[in-house]
C-alpha cells in the first residue's frame, strides 16, 4: 500500500521539478519516509515538524544559525501547515541541489523576507545580522556595529532608496556579485555538502 | 665533526694548537702520560709506514707500544682511523706529521690531522671533571688546557682588533674617493659605484639592524669596466663579494679582502691596471692614518704570541672548562644598541676592555650562512633570470597615522574590522563593500594595507569558507597590481596558501588565485615563492583543464569556465616565466605540449598569455627545440594576422626568441610569416611591437631567403625610415636587421638608395653597446659597395668605426674592425685614408695583444687590409706587428687562425719579415694549421707558408714539421699556392 502510494507521489511531483530524474524522486521520497519514521512524528500529521527538519538541516547540511534554519523551514513549507510533507520535500531538496541560479535567488529571498509583505525591512536584517559579530566590550557596541553593518548591505543593496530591499533590488544586487546570494547568512547547502548529498541522492538509495 | 672555515685566523689557531700539543711532551712529561677515557678518535690521510720506533707497524695499522695499565696501546690507528688516548701520543703524532710533512711536502696531512684534534678538545675537558685517582695530573691538564685556552683567546682578540680596520667612516671615506673616480672612459677606476640602499643609520652604517649585528656596515653596487655588476658588502672584517641578483644576499661569496680597493685589485684584476696616478695617490692619503694604529699594535702583540690565539675555533667547537665561566664569551650579544654603537664598541675592544662583542657576532652568523648556503646557492644559480623590472624593491611607503588621510581611509579601517570580528556573513559583506572602493587607487590599497587588512584577508584564504576566499581573493587581485602590495603578501606568506587553492574542485576559487598570483609573481622573491610551494606544476596543471573538458560529453557552459581557468593558468605562468629556473619547471611539469595545444584557440584572452609564456621560455634552447616539434611557429604565424596588438607583439617577440635557428626561420617563411611583419612595420605608434617586430624581422632576416622576400614586401625602406626617432629599443633592432639585409647586393644598393647611409653612420656615435655592434655591422655590409663606401667615407664614417676600436666593450670592440676591412678594401686611397688617422695604426697594432678572440681574429682581418699598402705596412712593422702577431700563433680558435694566417702572409711582403716571422717562432705553429678540419683556415695557411717559405731558414721548419706531406694532400685544392 505504502509503495503504490509513493509511486504515485513520485510521478506528481517529478513532473514539477524538472531537474531530478524520476529515479532520484524516488530515492528522494524514501528517504523522506526514512526520516519521517526516524523522526518518529504521528502519522495522521505525515511529514516532518520544524524541530525534525532543523535536526535534518543541520546534520545533513550543516548549517548553525537556528534562527536561519527556522526561515529555511518555512521556505519549504510552501502550505504554512508547520509540517513538510513529501512534495514540498523533493521540491525543496531540489533548490537546494540542483536549483538554477534563478531558483536559488528566489529561494534566498523567500528565506529573508519573513513577514510576507514582499521586501527585506531594515528591522529584518538587523535581525539577520544580529549575531554576525563576536560580543565586542559592551552591547551597545555591538549593537553600533551591527546597525553599520546593516546600512553597508543597505547601501549596497537597496538600489531604488527606499530603506528596504525588493526582490529586484535583491536581484540585481546578486546578480552583479554572486556573493550576496547569501548575504543575510547561509541558507544554502555548502557547494562540497552539495555534491555529497547530489551523490548520495543518486547512489545510495 | 664540524669542519671550521679555513680563514687566516683560524690557520693561526690551529698552528698554536699544534705547536702546544707538540712540545707538551717535553715540557710536562707527566701529564702527557695521562690517559684519557674517552679516545681521540679522527681520520687521517698519514700512511703506516710514517711510524717509526715506538710503534708496532703492520701494512693498515699502527699501534704504540706504550699501552696503558690494561694494556691497550695508546695510538691504534687503522687506516684512516685513528684513536689516541694521551696528549703524549697526541704530542709524538704531530711530530711524526710534520717530519712527514717536509719530506714529502705535503701540507694537507698537517694542517688535516691538527683539524680534527682542535675539535676533540672538548672531550679532553670532559674527562676532567670525572672523579679519579690519578686527580692531581688530571687537574694539571686541565690547568694545562685552560691556559692555552686563555692564550689563545687573548691572542685571537689582538688579532681580530687588526682585523677590524675598518668602520662606517672609513668605508664611507672609501666609496666616497672611489666615485670620485668613477664614470664612462678609459680614465676612470670604475664605471660606478652605489650604495643599495640611500639610509643612513646614525652610526653610518646602511646595512640592515639586524645584519649590522654581524658587523657589516654597507652594501655597496659595483660597475667595473667590461665586467658584470657586483654586489660587495662592507663589513668590520673586511670586504667582500656576495652575489646580490635584486635582493642582496648575505652570502659570503669571495675571500675578504681587506678594503675596496684590495677587493678589487685582486678579485677583478685588469680593471685596476690602468688607474689613475691621482687615484692611487688620493688612496695611500686616505690610508696612510689608520694604517699606523694596527702596526703598533701588532708590534706589542708579537712578543706574547709564543702560545697563544684561538677565536673562531673555541667558540665553535663550544670548549668548556666547567666551572669557569668563560662559556659566557662564546655567546654573540645580539644586542643591537650594541652594534649601533659600533664605534664606540671598536674602541672597547682593541683596550681588550670587553670580551663579549670581540668576534662571535660574527661568526656563529656564519656558522648559520655555512647551514644555509646550499641551498641558497641553488636558488641563486637557478635564479638567474634574463629579468630586470622592478627588481629593486621601492621604499615602504606608509601613510602617515596622523597625516590628513582621505575618507576611503577611515571608511576601510571600518571594513577591515568586521572582516576581523564578524562571522562568514559579516565578512562577506564587508568584503563585498571593499571591493566597491576604487582598489586601483593607490591610497585604497595602502590604506587596506596599513589597517591591518592584509594580514586578514590572506589568514581568510586560510579558511574553509568558500565565499570568504572568493571576497577576499577578489580583493587581492585587484591591490596586487601595486608593487608594494605585493611583496607586502609575499612576506605575509600569502602565495603559499594562494598556491593551495590552485587546488581546489572551485573552479572560480582556481581562477581568482591563479590571477592574482599572476600579479604578484612579478618579482623575483615571488616568483621563486611560487616555485618552492610546488606552484608551477599546479599551475600547469590548470592549463590541462581545457583539454580533458574538450571530450563531448561536457555541456559547453562546463567549457567556458575550463577554458577559463586555463587561461588564468597561463596567465600565471606568464608572470613566473620569467625566472630561469621557472621555466624549466613549466617544461618539466609537461606545460610545453599543453601551452602548444592552447594555442590552437582562438580566444584572444587565452592566447595572449600563452603566446607571452612561451616568448619566455624561448630564451631556453630546449623550448625553442621543443617550439620547433610541437609545430607551434605555424600557430605564430597565424596570430600575427590578429587584431589585437598585444598578441602581436607577443608572437613577434616568440619568433624574435626563436628565429636564432636557421630551421626555425625557414619555417616563419614557409608559413607566410614574413608579410604580416613587413606590414606590421608600417604601425609605429605601439613601440612594445615595433621593437618585437623588427626584432622578430631581424633574427628572420638572417636566412638570405628571408633578406630577399623583406625587400620584395618593400620592407628594406621602411626599415631605413625607422632609423631616426625611435627608442632604442627599436634602433637596435632595426639596425641589426638591416647588416642582416645588406648581405645582399640589392639590398645594399636599396639602403643606399633610400638614403640609409647617412641615419646609420650617425647612429656609430651612440653609447648603446648592442646598438654600436649592429651598426657597425650595418656599416661595414654597406661598405662593399664601393658606391656605398664613397659616401661613408664622406660622412666620416670610417674615423668613427676607427674611434669604436676603443670602445671598453671587446664586442664593440671587434664589430668595428670587422666593419673597418670593407671600407679599406673599397675606399679609393684606402692607404691614404688609414695614414691620417694619427695614431690609428699604433693603436690597432696594440689591439693584437687583447686576450678576446673575436676581437684578436676582427683586427688581424682589419691589419691584412691595412698591410695591402706598402707604406703603412712599413709603418706597422716598425710599431712590431711581427712578433705580436707571432705571439699569436698558438691558438686552436679556427677564425683566429684563418685572419692570422692572412695576416702573416700579408705581412711577410715587407722588408724581412719573412725572416722575423721565423725568428719569433710563428712557422711551426701555422703548419699545425693544416690539420684544422677548416678549408678557410688551409687556404690561408697554405698561402701564409707560401709567403714564409721564401726564407730558407723556414722552409726547413716547415719541412720538419711535416707540413709537405700535407699539403701534399691539400694540393689540388690549393694548386698556384703551394709550392711544394
Amino acid at each position: 500500500e505504502n509503495h503504490k502510494r509513493m509511486g504515485h507521489l513520485g510521478g506528481s511531483v517529478g513532473s514539477a521539478p524538472n531537474s531530478f530524474k524520476k529515479s532520484e524522486v524516488e530515492c528522494l521520497i524514501r528517504l523522506f519516509h526514512s526520516l519521517v519514521e526516524r523522526a518518529n512524528v504521528r502519522l495522521n500529521n505525515f511529514g516532518l515538524d520544524r524541530n525534525a527538519f532543523r535536526a535534518i538541516l543541520h546534520s545533513v547540511f550543516g548549517m548553525t544559525d537556528d534562527m536561519l534554519m527556522n526561515r529555511v523551514f518555512f521556505a519549504f513549507d510552501k502550505d504554512n501547515d508547520n509540517c513538510i510533507n513529501a512534495k514540498e520535500w523533493v521540491k525543496g531538496l531540489s533548490v537546494f541541489l540542483r536549483g538554477t541560479f534563478e531558483e536559488k535567488l528566489k529561494f534566498c529571498f523567500e528565506v529573508y523576507y519573513l513577514n510576507g509583505d514582499g521586501y527585506i525591512s531594515q528591522e529584518e536584517i538587523f535581525d539577520m545580522l544580529k549575531n554576525s559579530l563576536h560580543q565586542q566590550s559592551s552591547e551597545e557596541e555591538t549593537d553600533e556595529g551591527i546597525r553599520e553593518l546593516v546600512d553597508i548591505t543597505l547601501k549596497k543593496m537597496d538600489y531604488d532608496n527606499d530603506g528596504k530591499i525588493s526582490f529586484a533590488d535583491f536581484e540585481k544586487a546578486v546578480k552583479e556579485d554572486k556573493l550576496l546570494l547569501e548575504v543575510f547568512g547561509p541558507c544554502l547547502p555548502e557547494a562540497k555538502v552539495e555534491c555529497q548529498q547530489l551523490k548520495l541522492v543518486k547512489g545510495t538509495f | 665533526t664540524r669542519t671550521l672555515e679555513i680563514t687566516p685566523l683560524n690557520e693561526v689557531i690551529l698552528k698554536e694548537i699544534a705547536m702546544f700539543v707538540e712540545s707538551f711532551i717535553y715540557k710536562h712529561p707527566q701529564e702527557a702520560k695521562y690517559v684519557f677515557v674517552e679516545p681521540l678518535e679522527w681520520k687521517t690521510n698519514l700512511d703506516p709506514s710514517a711510524f717509526e720506533s715506538g710503534y708496532i707497524v703492520s701494512e693498515t695499522t699502527v699501534k704504540s707500544e706504550e699501552v696503558d695499565k690494561d694494556g691497550q696501546p695508546l695510538l691504534f690507528l687503522s687506516v684512516p682511523h685513528i684513536k689516541i688516548r694521551s696528549l703524549g701520543q697526541l704530542s709524538r703524532l704531530l711530530l711524526i706529521a710534520k717530519d712527514r710533512k717536509s719530506c714529502n711536502k705535503n701540507p694537507g696531512l698537517d694542517y688535516n690531522t691538527v683539524k680534527e684534534d682542535t675539535s676533540t678538545v672538548n672531550i679532553l675537558d670532559k674527562i676532567t671533571k670525572d672523579e679519579d685517582p690519578e686527580s692531581e695530573i688530571k687537574m694539571k691538564v686541565g690547568m694545562l688546557l685552560k691556559q692555552l685556552d686563555l692564550y689563545l683567546l687573548n691572542h685571537s682578540l689582538k688579532r681580530i682588533s687588526l682585523q677590524i680596520c675598518l668602520n662606517p667612516t672609513t668605508v664611507k671615506n672609501h666609496i666616497e674617493l672611489l666615485k670620485h673616480f668613477s664614470g664612462k672612459g678609459e680614465q676612470t677606476v670604475l664605471e660606478s659605484i652605489d650604495y643599495t640602499s640611500d639610509y643612513e643609520f646614525s652610526n653610518g652604517c646602511r646595512a640592515p639592524p639586524w645584519r649590522q649585528i654581524h658587523g657589516e656596515i654597507c652594501y655597496v653596487l659595483v660597475k667595473p669596466h667590461d665586467v658584470e655588476t657586483l654586489c660587495v658588502t662592507c663589513s668590520t672584517e673586511g670586504v667582500f663579494l656576495n652575489e646580490d641578483e635584486g635582493e642582496i644576499n648575505y652570502e659570503r661569496k669571495s675571500e675578504i679582502y681587506k678594503d675596496l680597493v684590495t677587493f678589487f685589485k685582486r678579485k677583478i684584476g685588469k680593471i685596476f691596471r690602468k688607474y689613475d696616478i691621482r687615484f692611487t695617490e688620493e688612496w695611500k692619503k686616505e690610508n696612510e692614518e689608520p694604517k699606523e694604529v694596527p702596526k703598533k699594535e701588532e708590534a706589542d702583540a708579537l712578543p706574547k704570541a709564543f702560545l697563544a690565539s684561538s677565536k673562531n675555533i673555541l667558540e665553535k667547537n663550544q670548549i668548556n672548562f666547567g666551572k669557569i665561566q668563560m662559556t659566557k664569551r662564546l655567546e654573540p650579544t645580539l644586542n643591537w644598541k650594541a652594534t649601533v654603537d659600533f664605534k664606540k664598541n671598536t674602541q672597547e675592544k682593541k683596550h681588550g676592555g670587553r670580551l663579549g662583542r670581540s668576534g662571535p657576532p660574527v661568526s656563529p652568523g656564519r656558522a648559520q650562512l655555512v647551514r644555509k648556503s646550499a641551498e641558497k646557492i641553488e636558488e641563486i644559480l637557478s635564479d638567474s633570470s634574463s629579468e630586470n623590472e622592478e627588481d629593486e624593491e621601492p621604499p615602504d611607503r606608509r601613510q602617515e597615522a596622523n597625516a590628513d588621510l582621505p575618507s576611503e581611509y577611515w571608511q576601510i579601517q571600518k571594513l577591515v574590522k568586521y572582516l576581523k570580528g564578524g562571522n562568514q556573513t559579516a565578512t562577506v559583506i564587508a568584503l563585498r563593500s571593499m571591493k566597491d572602493f576604487n582598489l586601483a587607487q593607490e591610497t585604497c590599497q595602502l590604506a587596506i594595507r596599513d589597517v591591518g587588512g592584509l594580514e586578514v584577508l590572506i589568514n581568510l584564504l586560510d579558511t574553509d569558507e568558500v565565499k570568504c576566499k572568493i571576497g577576499s581573493l577578489k580583493i587581492l587581485k585587484e591591490i596586487s597590481h601595486n608593487p608594494q602590495i605585493r611583496r607586502n603578501i609575499v612576506d605575509l606568506g600569502g602565495l603559499p596558501v594562494m598556491v593551495n587553492i590552485l587546488d581546489s574542485p572551485h573552479k572560480s576559487l582556481k581562477c581568482l588565485a591563479a590571477e592574482t598570483i599572476a600579479n604578484v609573481a612579478k618579482f623575483r622573491r615571488a616568483r621563486r615563492a611560487v616555485r618552492h610551494h610546488g606552484g608551477i606544476t599546479k599551475l600547469v596543471a590548470l592549463l590541462d583543464c581545457a583539454q580533458s573538458s574538450a571530450k563531448p560529453a561536457q555541456s559547453s557552459l562546463y567549457d567556458a569556465r575550463d577554458v577559463e581557468v586555463a587561461r588564468c593558468g597561463a596567465l600565471a605562468l606568464w608572470s613566473c616565466s620569467k625566472s630561469n629556473a621557472n621555466k624549466e619547471a613549466i617544461r618539466q611539469a609537461g606545460g610545453i605540449p599543453l601551452l602548444a595545444h592552447l594555442l590552437k584557440t582562438s580566444h584572444e584572452n587565452m592566447l595572449i598569455p600563452v603566446v607571452g609564456t612561451l616568448q619566455e621560455c624561448a630564451s631556453e634552447e630546449n623550448y625553442r627545440a621543443a617550439i620547433k616539434a610541437e609545430r607551434i611557429i605555424e600557430n605564430l604565424v597565424k596570430n600575427l594576422n590578429s587584431e589585437n596588438e598585444q598578441l602581436q607583439e607577443q608572437c613577434a617577440m616568440a619568433i624574435y626568441q626563436c628565429a636564432e635557428d636557421k630551421e626555425t626561420r625557414d619555417l616563419v617563411r614557409l608559413h607566410g610569416g614574413l608579410k604580416p611583419l613587413a606590414s606590421l612595420l608600417n604601425n609605429t605608434d605601439n613601440k612594445e611591437r615595433l621593437a618585437a617586430v623588427t626584432g622578430a624581422i631581424w633574427k628572420c632576416s638572417i636566412s638570405k631567403e628571408n633578406a630577399t622576400k623583406f625587400r620584395e614586401y618593400e620592407a628594406i625602406e621602411t626599415l631605413v625610415g625607422l632609423l631616426t626617432d625611435q627608442p632604442e629599443e627599436v634602433l637596435v633592432n632595426v639596425v641589426g636587421a638591416l647588416g642582416e639585409c645588406c648581405q645582399e647586393y640589392e639590398n645594399r644598393v636599396l639602403v643606399r638608395k633610400c638614403g640609409g647611409l647617412q641615419p646609420l653612420v650617425n647612429l656609430l656615435v651612440g653609447i648603446n653597446q648592442t646598438l654600436l655592434v649592429n651598426v657597425t655591422k650595418a656599416v661595414g655590409a654597406c661598405a662593399v659597395e664601393p658606391e656605398s663606401m664613397m659616401i661613408i667615407d664622406r660622412l666620416d664614417g670610417v674615423r668613427l668605426l676607427w674611434s669604436l676600436l676603443k670602445n671598453p666593450h671587446p664586442d664593440v670592440k671587434a664589430s668595428a674592425a670587422w666593419a673597418l676591412c670593407p671600407c679599406i678594401q673599397n675606399a679609393k686611397d684606402a692607404g691614404e685614408m688609414v695614414r691620417c688617422f694619427v695614431g690609428g695604426l699604433e693603436f690597432i697594432v696594440n689591439l693584437l695583444k687583447s686576450d678576446n678572440k673575436e676581437v684578436l681574429a676582427s683586427v688581424c682581418a682589419a691589419i691584412t687590409n691595412i698591410a695591402k699598402d706598402q707604406e703603412n705596412l712599413a709603418a706597422i712593422t716598425d710599431l712590431g706587428v711581427v712578433p705580436l702577431l707571432s705571439k699569436l700563433a698558438n691558438t686552436n680558435n679556427d677564425k683566429l687562425r684563418r685572419h692570422l694566417a692572412e695576416a702573416i702572409s700579408r705581412c711577410c711582403m715587407w722588408g724581412r719579415n719573412r725572416v722575423a716571422f721565423g725568428e719569433y717562432k710563428a712557422v711551426a705553429p701555422l703548419v699545425r694549421y693544416l690539420k684544422s678540419n677548416d678549408a678557410n683556415v688551409h687556404r690561408a695557411t697554405a698561402q701564409a707558408l707560401y709567403q714564409l717559405s721564401e726564407d730558407a731558414d723556414n722552409c726547413i721548419t716547415i719541412h720538419e714539421n711535416g707540413a709537405v706531406k700535407t699539403t701534399a694532400s691539400l694540393k689540388r685544392e690549393f694548386l698556384g699556392y703551394s709550392k711544394f
